[in-house]
């Protein structure tokens, strides 16, 4: 079994046409997701990343610049992340398939977390 | 709407609190930052969908929804300002400086007196009547476009027409909140009270649009009247008067629709099923009305929903105060819907001939162009005398002048049950 992330690709404006009622229905949908996994012992965690653009920091001699990072220009951003656990690409790629967030214009990009042990 | 419980507290939470929030951000912006708030609003909104997927809904939910919308009203207000700077003056000194660090309130915190305001905003002079309403429904309770447009049977372009023209009047005169006095007050207070009782007929109408909706709306309706009611600055006998109507007839709304939504008569309704708690509330709001200087037609319909709401059953109700109190308002309102529900409680109390003989007399002034209530009237009023046939006649009729689906399915049914009955006695 390895761990496997899905980074939550999307462009926040996607959401903005959609009325209260569809917006917890939405909600409803990733939770329903995420239980789902649950209940198989195949999620690991999950967690919403600030809409700020973040910080890329480089050394420029003995200098470290700290300077906006790759969201700062950019209209998509990663909102997020799931953490999956399956045994192989294929499998995580199953999972993450049925996640609500291929439906409403995001996109998933899918990482293996290189175990270690 | 949707059948996932999870999703639909969620949805009544956003809905709830998106009124709150409105009335909280206007209060402090302006009413003339009306366009802006409502943008603040929907950015709370996508903000708490993008992180409630993920984490789930968080405890203080609704102190997250309003720290989250006035983060994006002062956005939006820097943004406004940054524009402008090329333009004109710099307005962003100004604004920020009226903008107080309150603290964000919780859910403990009912903020009465913000959606209070906001209602008394939304019945500005300024504004036409049917605008008031579509304005008070959107901000004060947070309805959507849409599901306002299927309460009042409107083309959603029309609703979202009419919003934007409110907003731009609204901020056309720099509207803000101040309280009007004297007669400028008792004159706002009445359209406040119109719109509420529009608000409150429209959810309460037999059958046709959606149950949730219209059961949400009533208890809108009842919660702002309710509010108007509660205030020290606006309470009024009236105000009282309507909260008791209100109430008395919500109270029996799960009494009124069957499972799969088709309409029950008050003769057939389970009075097991009204609400008691809704109830006292009403009674309690009547005896509140008492004293005031004029009898407005509310407390006589508060009157009438009262003797209903105190009667055991349909039998053992007092129909001569009903009538008598039907008399007050046929000469109070002099509307041809009193009349018609005059003759039918005049039907109970003195017998179904008697009430054919008053709808006779009623068919005859009848101007409105639908008949439909009319000939449903004379049908169950036939039909109660054991004259099937006239009875069918009169189904049909009303049948055929039925435009709304659910109405037409109730009335088709009780004419396959008049049709049937004079098959089964062989009656022609």
């Amino acid at each position: 079994m390895a761990r496997y992330i899905l980074f939550l690709h999307e462009r926040p404006e996607a959401f903005a046409r959609f009325s209260p009622a569809e917006m917890a229905r939405i909600i409803g949908e990733y939770r329903a997701w995420a239980q789902s996994l649950r209940t198989r012992n195949a999620l690991a965690g999950g967690e919403k990343l600030a809409d700020d653009p973040g910080r890329v920091m480089r050394a420029k001699g003995s200098d470290v610049v700290v300077a906006d990072g790759p969201y700062a220009e950019s209209r998509e951003l990663v909102g997020g992340y799931f953490i999956v656990i399956a045994d192989s690409y294929d499998a995580a790629a199953a999972l993450a398939r049925d996640c609500p967030h291929l439906r409403y214009g995001g996109a998933i990009e899918l990482r293996a977390i290189h175990e270690l042990a | 709407m949707t059948t996932d419980p999870a999703a639909a507290a969620v949805a009544e939470l956003f809905r709830r609190e998106s009124g709150r929030i409105t009335a909280w951000l206007l209060r402090r912006y302006g009413a003339g930052r009306y366009a802006m708030v409502e943008d603040a609003v929907q950015d709370a909104l996508v903000a708490a969908l993008r992180a409630w997927r993920i984490g789930g809904v968080p405890v203080e939910a609704s102190a997250w929804l309003h720290a989250s919308a006035r983060n994006a009203m002062v956005d939006r207000l820097r943004r406004a300002a940054r524009i402008e700077r090329h333009a004109s003056a710099l307005r962003l000194g100004e604004v920020v400086a009226v903008v107080p660090d309150d603290t964000v309130p919780g859910q403990a915190e009912p903020l009465a007196d913000d959606l209070l305001m906001l209602l008394f905003v939304c019945a500005h002079p300024a504004l036409e009547a049917s605008t008031r309403i579509t304005l008070m429904a959107r901000s004060v309770c947070g309805f959507t476009v849409a599901e306002i447009a299927s309460a009042f049977h409107d083309k959603p372009a029309a609703v979202a027409q009419r919003l934007v023209r409110a907003k731009a009047k609204l901020t056309a005169i720099d509207a803000r909140f101040e309280w009007p006095e004297g007669v400028a007050l008792s004159e706002r207070r009445d359209s406040v009270l119109a719109a509420i009782h529009l608000m409150f007929t429209t959810g309460h109408r037999p059958i046709g649009g959606d149950q949730l909706v219209d059961a949400t709306l009533c208890a809108e309706a009842l919660r702002l009247a309710e509010l108007v009611a509660a205030d020290a600055r606006t309470r009024s006998p009236e105000a009282h008067a309507l909260a008791a109507l209100i109430a008395l007839h919500h109270a029996r709304h799960s009494a009124r629709l069957t499972r799969d939504g088709m309409a029950v008569s008050l003769a057939d309704q389970d009075r097991m099923l009204w609400d008691r708690s809704v109830l006292a509330r009403g009674f309690l709001h009547l005896e509140r009305a008492i004293g005031g200087e004029r009898l407005s037609r509310w407390h006589l319909e508060a009157e009438i929903a009262a003797l209903h709401a105190a009667a055991p059953s349909i039998e053992a109700t007092d129909w001569h105060a009903i009538v008598r109190a039907y008399d007050d308002l046929l000469a109070l309102t002099k509307s041809p819907a009193v009349r018609l529900n005059r003759a039918i409680a005049l039907a109970w109390r003195a017998g179904a001939r008697a009430g054919l003989a008053e709808l006779k007399g009623l068919a005859a002034d009848w101007r409105s162009g639908d008949r439909g209530p009319l000939d449903a009237a004379f049908a169950e009023l036939h039909e109660q005398l054991g004259e099937r046939e006239a009875a069918e006649a009169f189904w049909a009729r009303a049948l055929e002048a039925a435009t709304n689906a659910a109405e037409r399915r109730y009335l088709a049914r009780r004419l396959a049950a008049a049709r049937s009955v004079a098959v089964a006695t062989g009656s022609t």
